[in-house]
């Protein structure tokens, strides 16, 4: 059996899994306060006690580390930049416990120019100076050669200081994305371990000897003790728990689109055989452009609670919200209140609904069938015309290679999937405007928890082989260390594929969980006056984000 | 910051997977660092910054540029068609207004290849520029473009094809050709008969530096622009100028490269040249994307950039400030060349030997233009090629008069076969192309 629990700004969710089937559901209002009170409430609902025994593992979403960032209870953090030429320090968002400080990598991953103790030295007395303890050393191309990044953390090492480097966060290019990274790593340090706290103290209360799992942005899963010094990967846990409980509860293969329906918005995401897309480029949160490896969603501001309103004549559904629909109580006329009044949802008091609805009806000289009629066709019309453009992008993202302009994969989707308070209302008209068929998974009141019970532990690294230079840098493990000038891309992706296994299972993975996909290699002759000189060889090897294999279903 | 942003588009295709030849320069590694230095800066997640994918050229795009032996399918391979495909992109966004300007950062380059082409010259097979160019007239309605090549080579293609043309202005500033490929772009090169000054060359020492360049831009470049009045300016942006590269002779900066680009304001560049990779086109290419969109570039710099050690000599100054006299002197003569260059002819020709140094293909072309005082004149080519291939070409240019319309259609009604391979009708102005 698995325990998954989603512990959600407003609810705590949990199930008991059993061979990919749900044995116990649960929901309970979250104390924000007192995260074990509602993990315990949520517990004893399942009847975990009784359970206990069969129990292999625990997995938890939590928006814990999301609502830090947005709700900016985030601690000072001191930064440490090596920046080197380019695009211009001023350019980029930094705060006064910032400093751009000497020391340059190049693309090469040559030291162009060398880090000076003293400053560094300096800018740690500042620190001391204003109590500041969490950290952030960002080195542009330290993915190249993290040397500088780790000889600032030598020279700033005391018992107190809580350190974020760079190139341990992404092997990936973007200098601006990944001071965003390692600022707010260290930004929701003190209360990501808070939470972890309190969830060591949960265990013991039950009296559980279990491993415990926390879900990433990625939709993949990591051990709990290894995820303190990265709790920057599990923002935006929440939208992925939602997104992997569809892969979980529905038998997805093909090209398709899933479309959670909630109160505020519509989070749109996309599947390509079968496996969940991730963003190019990284999660943003709240402004903040990361290089977080995060499932793809596009949010738009269409909910059940989204208020409608008339501009100029003509019907607008959200994108404000204010309470919830008129038929729970609100004091605005919402989508949901429109469901209601069509009787495609038997819910709330139908009376309230009409009476928020009618004012608008006769604004429009119309009956309030036919407005709620138009209303549903307005909300279904913004959400299909954004799920086209989402699809339009995404087919449209620029490629390097003759090869993949030529040929490569474009996602023709074949099922809408549809969760969410008005999924059976909508989902028709959606699917009837999409050109293809529809299906509403089981269990939706708690996809997240089950999506978090049924995701595998995924990872990626970046593999660097420069045979001129004779190096081998794994940016994401800390590998940086010589090659032999015959070093080939097999070997490259050998050598990827060891240390991203044993990232993998430190992160706590199943030996039968390491399905490893190559995603990128490519290998240039590097040449120079005419003569070839060596190779740079480039990598990428992930295991994506999917469910544990049947040998892990207790 | 001086600068109000602009919206810019960059069209990035590094073609990771093309190479002429195995150690050739124009390589599958070139734009790599380029790429690295871009993603690693950031600059696709700026607001004013967008990135596309570029489209691909059709072969009804490369003839209205090219008269292709034996066609345009015989001399081009899908990279060639996705880097015209590119810069096509690139002026579609800006003539759509999506963007306000836009860079085709994509290879192969284009700049040599000239109007009759056999094969491949100068790393070029097709005129990524002029096929764009003659997209933009055809759906765009623009008349008046100037193309600056800021390329180390003379941009002897891009002359080629509009030599005749008085509505598209070709300035080359260039390594002087006594000292470098394709040996050709002296200030006497001025433009065919009916379209003097519309083809402006200004070779420049060896060891120039960004003083000189500068001195070129601000004395006759843009001068010479605000008298022409281009409805668009083109910029093929060739990178070999810089200090760092193997294969000329010149002291160019990113910085340089930057100051150019903001000073002359293209609306949309066209990556050409440029072979040091690792030294010079990371910094210099986000150099001009941060120009483009108007962004403080003056933290880009080469990190061995050292200004004392590649300023041009006092002697170059001085040669530099005299060329450019004379050049604005010849600008403002232009009008009364005509007289004195064709006389009372009523037809002028001119013959070439071209070498495809990339194929090694030698060619011999004359070259028959219509005296015309009402537009570019007819233009007749014939060529023959060491492959064995001979052909003829009428072209018609692209605002034709009656005249030399009844003429070209005459010439190629009367024309039939016997000694050329093919005869080729090339009407610029009504977009049609005939072979026989
Ligand atoms: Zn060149
Ligand atoms: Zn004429």
């Amino acid at each position: 059996m698995i325990l998954g629990i989603d512990v959600g700004g407003t609810h705590t969710d949990a199930v008991l899994v059993e061979n990919y089937q749900v044995r116990k559901k649960a929901k309970v209002l979250t104390d924000n306060s007192n995260i074990m009170a509602s993990l315990l409430a949520a517990s004893q609902n399942i009847s975990l006690q009784e359970n206990l025994k069969n129990i292999k593992r625990i997995v938890l979403s939590t928006t814990i580390s999301t609502n830090a960032i947005v709700q900016n209870k985030i601690d000072r953090v001191g930064m440490v930049l090596l920046s080197g030429p380019g695009l211009s320090p001023a350019t980029l968002k930094s705060s006064t416990d910032s400093f751009y400080v000497s020391g340059y990598i190049n693309h090469r991953g040559i030291e162009i120019k060398p880090v000076i103790e003293q400053e560094i030295k300096d800018t740690g007395e500042y620190f001391r100076n204003e109590n500041i303890q969490k950290i952030g050393i960002v080195g542009k191309f330290s993915t190249r050669n993290p040397q500088q990044e780790l000889s600032v953390a030598k020279i700033l090492r005391n018992n107190n200081r809580q350190f974020s480097l760079g190139h341990r966060l992404s092997g990936h290019l973007n200098f601006p994305r990944r001071i965003a990274t390692a600022y707010l790593n260290a930004a929701i340090d003190r209360i990501y371990n808070d939470f972890v706290r309190e969830v060591g103290l949960f265990l013991r209360e039950i009296g559980a000897n279990i491993p415990v799992y926390i879900l990433k942005a990625d939709g993949g899963t990591i051990l709990i003790d290894q995820s303190i010094s990265y709790p920057v990967q599990t923002i935006h846990s929440g939208p992925a728990a939602s997104i992997m409980g569809v892969l979980a509860t529905t038998a997805i293969k093909e090209d398709a689109v899933a479309l959670d329906i909630g109160g505020t918005t519509t989070d749109i995401s996309v599947f390509a055989d079968g496996a969940p897309l991730l963003e190019a480029s990284g999660v943003t949160i709240n402004g903040n452009k990361t290089l977080i490896r995060g499932l793809y969603t596009k949010s738009i501001g269409v909910g059940g609670d989204s208020i409608i309103c008339i501009k100029n004549g003509e019907i607008l559904v959200g994108p404000l919200r204010d309470g919830p629909a008129a038929a729970f109580g609100g004091t605005y006329p919402t989508l949901t209140d429109a469901i209601i009044v069509l009787g495609m949802a038997a819910l709330g008091n139908p009376q309230k609904a009409i009476a928020a609805i009618q004012p608008l009806a006769a604004q429009l000289k119309t009956d309030i069938i036919s407005l709620s009629q138009s209303i549903l066709d307005k909300a279904i019309a913004v959400i299909t015309s954004n799920v086209r453009k989402v699809l339009s992008a995404i087919n449209n993202q620029p490629v390097y290679t003759i090869h993949e302009l030529l040929e490569g994969k474009t996602i023709r989707p074949q099922s809408v999937y549809v969760v969410g308070g008005p999924a059976a209302a909508m989902a028709p008209s959606v699917a009837r405007s999409l050109g293809y068929p529809y299906h509403i998974p089981e269990h939706s009141e708690v996809t997240n928890a089950l999506g978090a019970a049924l995701a595998r532990t995924t990872a990626e690294v970046t593999v660097l082989a420069d045979t001129e230079k004779e190096v081998l840098t794994i940016s994401e493990e800390g590998i940086f260390r010589k090659i032999p000038h015959t070093f080939s891309s097999a070997q490259a992706i050998e050598a990827g594929k060891e240390a991203l296994k044993q990232r993998v299972l430190r992160m706590g993975a199943s030996i039968d969980d390491l399905e490893m996909e190559v995603t990128e290699v490519q290998e240039f002759n590097m040449i120079r006056e005419f003569y070839t000189t060596g190779k740079n060889i480039r990598a990428k090897i992930q295991i994506k984000p999917g469910l544990i294999s049947a040998c892990n279903i207790g | 910051m001086k600068n109000k942003t602009r919206k810019t588009g960059l069209i990035f295709f590094p073609a990771f997977d093309w190479a002429i030849s195995e150690t050739h320069p124009e390589r599958e590694e070139r734009l790599l660092y380029t790429q690295d230095q871009v993603l690693e800066e950031g600059l696709l997640d700026l607001d004013n910054i967008r990135e596309f994918k570029p489209g691909i050229a059709t072969y009804e795009d490369i003839n209205r540029a090219h008269i292709c032996v034996p066609d345009a399918q015989s001399i081009t391979t899908q990279s060639h068609l996705i880097s015209a495909g590119g810069a096509i992109t690139a002026a579609q966004k800006v003539l759509t207004k999506e963007v306000d300007n836009a860079f085709a950062l994509v290879r192969p380059p284009g700049h040599h290849a000239m109007l009759v082409a056999h094969g491949a010259r100068g790393f070029c097979n097709i005129n990524i520029e002029a096929v764009m160019i003659e997209y933009i007239r055809k759906n765009f309605g623009i008349k008046k473009i100037a193309v600056v090549d800021t390329d180390c080579h003379h941009g002897d293609g891009t002359q080629d094809i509009y030599w005749n043309d008085p509505d598209v202005l070709c300035i080359s500033m260039h390594q002087d050709g006594h000292t470098l490929y394709p040996d050709t772009g002296f200030i006497n090169d001025f433009g065919g008969p009916n379209a003097l000054g519309a083809t402006i060359n200004i070779p420049l020492p060896p060891k120039t530096s960004d003083e000189g360049f500068l001195h070129v831009l601000d004395h006759v470049i843009l001068p010479i622009l605000d008298d022409f009045r281009p409805e668009i300016i083109i910029n093929s942006a060739g990178q070999d100028n810089h200090y760092s590269d193997p294969i000329t002779d010149m002291c160019f900066s990113a910085h340089g490269y930057a100051l150019l680009n903001e000073k002359l304001a293209p609306h949309i560049a066209v990556l050409e040249g440029g072979y040091s990779i690792e030294k010079a086109l990371p910094y210099v290419n986000v150099g001009i994307i941060l120009a483009m969109a108007g962004l403080d570039y003056s933290a880009v710099r080469e990190p061995d950039y050292d200004p004392d050690k590649i300023r041009q000599s006092m002697d170059i100054t001085r040669f530099i400030e005299s060329e450019s006299q004379e050049i604005i002197l010849m600008w403002n003569d232009r009008y009364n060349m005509k007289a004195k260059i064709v006389g009372s002819a009523g037809y002028v020709r001119r013959s070439k030997s071209i070498y495809y140094d990339t194929d090694g293909i030698r060619e011999k072309q004359m070259e028959t233009v219509r005296v015309c005082n009402d537009c570019g004149g007819l233009v007749m080519i014939e060529s023959a090629a060491d492959t064995g291939k001979k052909i003829f070409a009428v072209i018609l240019p692209g605002t034709c008069c009656p005249e030399c319309r009844r003429n070209g259609e005459m010439f190629f009604e009367r024309l039939s076969g016997g000694q050329y391979n093919h005869i080729y009708f090339q009407d610029r102005e009504k977009d049609v192309f005939i072979v026989k």
